[in-house]
């Protein structure tokens, strides 16, 4: 057991590179992950992280350097939220469809337009199909564990497969929290160094990066699928070996106060501490309501959910972005065709909070426990017109 | 050995579909493009190499005589070595077929 | 100090060994593929190629099979500089950690005049600007040859595209072509130059001289195309050398800043025999001609001027 420090998290998950010694950063600033991105600056200017650092010129540089870095064999890393995703859109999928083990520390920021600074999930739902396994945190200490596991997951031969690391843009990057930083010692004999299948190398050349006609491309694809699906064994084994080493045990789906309800929220990211204060708070009156924090979030962890999901009434889904529309937000849709598709008898209900930075409180989710419990039926009144509630909007 | 593409299973593909086999492109002989293809005058050639040094597609070779002559297999018939030829020992003359 | 000029001056001495291998699917008589076929030759087995997406890599590489034999890697379109910056810092730093033997190995990008000029710009242009040890070659065939021969910010003026068609009110391309040599000069790179394999020698040497350069070079290369440009098959390396000798390609180096001619052709021949016979300026009319002669020859004496050629 270290000590812990108090430390912003955006440093700490710079930190956290730098234990899991990456040799190559390709970074575009952009707020809110700027702070990584200066502090790793900082970390191979003065030596103390010996990586090379590429001040690229846009995030699609960052995200193609990146694979050119990868592809010869160096452990890569990057950050960015927001526009920067969308920029580095297309080469999202290249990076998975060549398997090059890149790990990304997403900063969720909010969509233009309008221009936001501010947190919400709206930039990796849009990436959310690109391939990348993606886990989210809700402190400070899963930003640094996850960034760490995000490498052995990454590299594992059976996986090879880039990582997104996310956390909630200002909410969750920029607070001062306690982290116990694992030792270098520690995480080295927990990640070793990286050991490419394929590497660009005049001794064994390969040709990276072909192209495939109809004949090839749909068993090119479901290879990949294949991979990501069976991604899954390997994220379980990692998580179980971060907890013997370190002693924090993580799982792709953690449940909290689920056992003495049949109500339940689901939420990814930092919005899951604010929704267990919630959920502390009601207990003192003598109220239960459990919550399902998905930790992992591609691929995407059936088997867990619906174990979670066993004999639960009401599900309330809680998502920071708008559906773009869809008749709900996309976390909503995966929760309600997995229901739906292994016959189970669940309300499930649609809450959008916190767009593009909009506070949420314990008491926005007290709420909401009250509307639930007011209208055992199928809708709550807020809901005339649509699937969902915005939480917060001055109609 | 590269099998044709639509007898690839899936999980035959190498992981990223990255290529092993290098320079497998020569089970490809795009020799069945050509129209027309080079004969050499051996009196005539001079053994300077312009033929084999403009071959867009390496299809020429030095034989163990110093002389130069086209690989069939993969001659597309482009016709750029007869016309570079300085000495005019390179004809296309019509492929039969 | 000025890099060596190097003299190759004998197809027989040129080494035999082929990294662009036969089985290929470029079209009948395409000096593109010629100019890379050569370039590696000068390259050697140390080289690590980068391409971007364009003609060049869809006849390289159709899965399972590869014509290159050396490493590649084929990422996007317009990203081909920023992909070798991201190799040559992972070999630098690898070899720094003694991860891998310590061994010149040079990184090559190669791309099209459209993921040059248009949509590859700004890559580009990073990476000269964080000055990576690398070799930039635009191997240029001026107009989008692999998607069906549309226009790019290097299509000569006037010459016909499938985007810049000549009709009532359109004289083909309206720009001029863009001068990617001096635009890659201005990042005051130690090494620039232009060639065409239409003058193999000149080519090689170029290439033999980046890769001795301690950070970027660039190299402009004209493909003719005789599928893009509409010319005989077996006319490839006439018209190449017909483009130097008009003018209107002309052969030089900016070592450090400094101009130098590689190849003087002068007295210049009239553009005209040049744009005739190619199919692309076939409808060009005598107006045209004389504002495209006059260009070429002004653009000929300013960079005589810089180069110190009286």
């Amino acid at each position: 057991m270290n000590a812990k420090k108090g430390i912003e998290v955006s440093i700490a998950a710079s930190i956290a590179a730098k234990l899991a010694r990456v040799e190559v950063v390709a970074a575009y600033p952009i707020t809110p992950q700027t702070h990584i991105v200066e502090h790793l600056s900082e970390l191979v200017a003065n030596g103390e992280l010996d990586a090379t650092y590429i001040n690229v010129e846009s995030e699609h540089s960052a995200m193609s350097a990146c694979c050119g870095s990868s592809a010869t064999g160096a452990r890569t890393f990057t950050s960015t939220s927001a526009q920067g995703l969308e920029l580095m859109h297309e080469i999202l999928f290249i990076a998975s469809g060549m398997r090059l083990p890149i790990v990304m520390a997403t900063v969720n920021r909010a969509l233009s337009s309008p221009l936001s600074i501010w947190g919400d999930h709206s930039d990796v739902m849009a990436a959310r199909d690109t391939g990348w396994i993606m886990l989210f945190c809700e402190n400070g200490q899963e930003v640094v564990d996850s960034i760490i596991m995000a490498f052995k997951i990454a590299e594992d031969r059976k996986v090879l497969l880039p990582v997104m690391v996310n956390l909630d843009g200002f909410s969750l990057s920029h607070v001062i929290e306690p982290i116990e930083f694992p030792s270098q010692e520690e995480v080295d004999k927990f990640l070793p160094p990286y050991n490419p299948l394929y590497t660009l190398h005049p001794d064994k050349p390969v040709t990276m990066g072909a192209y495939a006609m109809p004949e090839l491309y749909t068993e090119a694809k479901y290879a990949q699928e294949m991979a990501i699906v069976h991604s899954k064994e390997v994220i379980v084994k990692v998580m179980d070996e971060f907890g013997k080493r370190f002693g924090r045990y993580y799982k792709p789906v953690e449940t909290y106060n689920t056992e003495n309800t049949d109500m339940v929220f689901i939420a990814l990211g930092a919005i899951n501490e604010n929704i267990e204060t919630a959920i502390d708070r009601l207990k003192e009156e003598g109220k239960e309501a459990g919550l399902i924090d998905l930790r992992l979030f591609r691929p995407f962890p059936t088997k867990e959910l619906l174990f979670a999901l066993k004999g639960k009434k009401r599900v309330v889904v809680i998502e920071r972005v708008m559906p773009g529309g869809a008749t709900n937000g996309p976390l909503f849709n995966e929760i309600s065709s997995l229901a739906h598709s292994n016959g189970m008898n669940i309300t499930i209900e649609n809450y959008i909070v916190g767009l593009g930075g909009r506070d949420v409180l314990p008491e926005d989710f007290r709420d909401i426990f009250d509307e639930i419990k007011a209208t055992p039926e199928k809708r709550t009144k807020s809901k005339k017109d649509k699937n969902f509630s915005v939480i917060g909007v001055r109609e | 050995m590269a099998k044709p593409m639509d007898e690839y299973k899936w999980h035959e593909l190498n992981v990223g579909c990255v290529i092993e086999e290098i320079g497998s492109a020569r089970e490809y002989k795009t020799g069945d493009w050509r129209s027309q293809k080079p004969i050499w005058d051996d009196a005539k050639c001079i053994k300077c190499g312009l033929c084999w040094l403009y071959c867009p597609d390496a299809a020429i070779y030095q034989t163990d005589d110093g002389l130069y002559t086209a690989n069939l297999d993969y001659c597309k018939g482009c016709g750029i070595c007869a016309k570079e030829c300085k000495p005019g020992a390179i004809k296309m003359v019509e492929e039969e077929r | 100090m000025m890099l060596p000029n190097i003299d190759i001056y004998a197809a027989n001495i040129v080494p035999r060994e082929e990294f662009a291998v036969s089985g290929h699917r470029a079209c009948q008589g395409c000096a593109e593929v010629l100019a890379i076929r050569l370039a590696l030759k000068a390259f050697g087995r140390d080289t690590i190629m980068v391409m971007a997406t364009g003609c060049m890599e869809i006849i390289s590489t159709p899965l399972p099979t590869t014509c290159w034999t050396l490493p590649w890697i084929h990422v996007a379109f317009e990203n081909a500089a920023a992909v070798a910056s991201g190799a040559e810092s992972a070999l630098k730093i690898l070899m720094e950690k003694n991860k891998i033997p310590r061994k010149d190995i040079h990184v090559v990008a190669i791309a099209g005049d459209g993921g040059t000029s248009d949509i590859g710009l700004q890559a580009l242009s990073g990476a000269l600007e964080r000055g990576h040890k690398f070799t930039y070659i635009c191997v240029d065939n001026e107009a989008y040859m692999n998607t069906g021969i549309q226009r790019s910010s290097s299509t000569p003026y006037g010459a016909m595209t499938t985007t810049s068609p000549p009709g009532k009110k359109s004289i083909g391309q309206s720009t001029q072509k863009k001068n990617m040599p001096k635009i890659a000069a201005a990042h005051n790179i130690p090494y620039v130059a232009t060639a065409c394999p239409s003058y193999p020698f000149d080519l090689l040497a170029k290439i033999k001289k980046a890769k001795m350069v301690d950070g970027p070079s660039y190299i402009h290369v004209l493909s003719v195309c005789p599928t893009g440009w509409r010319i005989p098959s077996n006319l490839a390396i006439r018209y190449g050398r017909l483009a130097v000798e008009t003018g209107i390609f002309p052969l030089y180096e900016i070592e450090k800043g400094k101009y130098r001619l590689t190849y003087n052709p002068e007295p210049l021949r009239h553009v005209t025999d040049y744009l005739n016979g190619q199919g692309r300026f076939r409808h060009l009319t005598t107006k045209t001609i004389s504002k495209i002669q006059e260009h070429v020859r002004a653009d000929w004496e300013k960079l005589k001027y810089l180069c110190g050629v009286k």
